[in-house]
């Protein structure tokens, strides 16, 4: 679009036109640049005491590689599906009742149909938890197709493997909760599966049941298991995975060719 | 420097060339404090961790309960040619959880190879993976709604996964009335396991020494 020619002002007399400031005079702030310079005092005044900007400018302004693409947001998507479990389920709780004589069924029965909004924060955790499933295996593969597990970056690899069994083991814990037959069942067959390991299956069954029967104390078990043991895990191995991301940095895509730099080329030969 | 490694360290730590060595000490004290501080941290650590570790697996683990004796009616009630359903107790104090459902008949000279007791109690598990079975009166056999485990009407397997025959209970009549106990396994030629397993796991030949007996299954004397 062509730039149009401003049009000129209109005739207003000379007292009605705002007087620019003399230099020096007036030095009041505008209510928004007070409102900024609080915060930016705020900011420093915690910054002086923690050094806080240096860590979070290692960790967020680091340099990337040509070629980045959609493809490396997975990661990030996995980690926000995990937020909104962690958030989902720490509202769910103070509804839920891990009670095995029906308590826990009618607790879930009342959150999901009494509860103002309680069917949609269950859903978001019920169909979240196999959206986070699906994104940590995407996230994987992009990984792998990528080779950005190769050295230097093995540790991290097997930080998100161990990741990838909590999550698995948070699914399994997760699913027995509501204590609906498909619950028990479900969680009948998986304890039995874990039992078939030679040796220390028989023992780890119990140590899941609670004993050798699927008794009072199963439901509860895995529920301590599900809200409190795995979530820390969890939480600490995602700080141990982004430390490692932000220390080691992110790998091109394996369609990207090495930059020569001729110019050492020419020193070299 | 070849020499000086293959040579035993002295002890005294003056003869090592540790800065700030005393004559005639072994361990620096810099070291000591090192030790002792990481030695406590370890000792209270461990005070915490191994009693909640305990507390978890113990009970689960090596706790036996009592068992638990279910009368199911007169011991005439029950029939050599068919099975009738009886729901029984297995856990105590947590209702419809602790219960399961166990076919009951009477000793059948012509069609049983192992006699244990004068009553057939057999456990609805599957021992595929744990889910229940339903008799078939047509076709006198049990299955597995599941994986499509099989087994015939003594409860061995007829088809399907099922790595070993159905689980049976203990029976004794009591009072006039037939109860049913805890559950034992049998393996494929029906010997008797005490310490019943969880299904899947195999009882013939190599399966008997890999899956153990349990220290939390009831025991009846």
């Amino acid at each position: 679009m062509p730039k149009l020619p401003k049009p000129p002002l209109p005739p207003v007399p000379n007292a009605l036109l705002p007087t620019p400031d003399r230099p020096g005079e007036n030095q009041r702030l505008k209510p928004l640049d007070q409102a900024k310079e609080a915060g930016i005092s705020a900011a420093d005044w915690v910054d002086e005491r923690t050094s806080i900007s240096g860590g979070v400018r290692w960790a967020l302004f680091r340099k990337v590689p040509k070629g980045t693409n959609w493809f490396y947001t997975l990661g990030s998507a996995t980690m926000f599906a995990f937020l909104s479990q962690a958030m989902t389920g720490v509202f769910l709780a103070m509804y839920y009742r891990p009670d095995a004589t029906g308590g826990a069924y009618e607790s879930v029965r009342y959150l999901t149909n009494e509860v103002f909004m309680g069917e949609f924060v269950r859903g978001m955790h019920r169909w979240g938890s196999s959206v986070m499933v699906i994104l940590l295996f995407l996230h994987m593969g992009r990984t792998f197709f990528f080779g950005a597990y190769k050295y230097p970056r093995e540790l991290n690899w097997v930080i998100g493997v161990v990741l990838l069994v909590l999550t698995m083991t948070m699914s399994f814990t997760g699913y027995l909760l509501p204590f609906d037959q498909r619950s028990y069942w479900a969680t009948v067959v998986g304890v039995n599966i874990n039992g078939t390991g030679p040796h220390i299956g028989p023992y780890l069954s119990d140590f899941l049941r609670g004993g050798a029967e699927f008794g009072a104390t199963t439901l509860s078990r895995f529920y301590a298991i599900h809200m409190l043991l795995v979530p820390g895990a969890l939480a600490a191995l995602i700080g141990a995975h982004l430390y490692l991301v932000a220390k080691l940095g992110t790998t091109a895509p394996p369609w990207m060719k090495a930059e020569t730099n001729d110019e050492l080329r020419k020193e070299t030969v | 420097m070849a020499d000086a490694k293959k040579k035993a360290k002295s002890k005294y730590t003056a003869d090592r060339g540790i800065p700030g060595a005393f004559e005639g000490e072994t361990v620096n004290r810099r070291r000591l404090m090192t030790l002792t501080a990481h030695g406590a941290g370890g000792i209270a650590a461990a005070a915490f961790t191994l009693p909640v570790l305990g507390f978890a697996a113990g009970s689960a683990i090596f706790e036996r309960p009592d068992p638990i004796w279910s009368p199911v009616g007169k011991p005439t009630d029950f029939p050599m040619d068919t099975y009738v359903p009886k729901v029984i107790t297995v856990v105590a104090g947590v209702g419809d959880v602790g219960k399961t459902t166990a076919y009951v008949r009477r000793y059948n000279p012509e069609i049983d190879s192992a006699k244990y007791q004068d009553f057939i109690a057999l456990s609805t598990r599957c021992n595929h993976l744990g889910c229940p079975v339903r008799y078939t009166d047509a076709s006198k056999k049990f299955i597995c709604p599941c994986h499509g485990g099989v087994y015939d009407f003594e409860g061995k397997v007829d088809g399907g996964p099922p790595v070993r025959p159905l689980d049976r209970f203990y029976t004794r009549v009591r009072n006039g009335q037939l109860e049913i106990g805890p559950r034992y396994s049998v393996n494929g030629e029906l010997r008797r396991f005490p310490s019943y397993r969880d299904p899947g796991q195999d009882l013939d030949g190599i399966g008997q020494y890999l899956y153990p007996g349990r220290f939390s299954t009831p025991r009846v004397n």
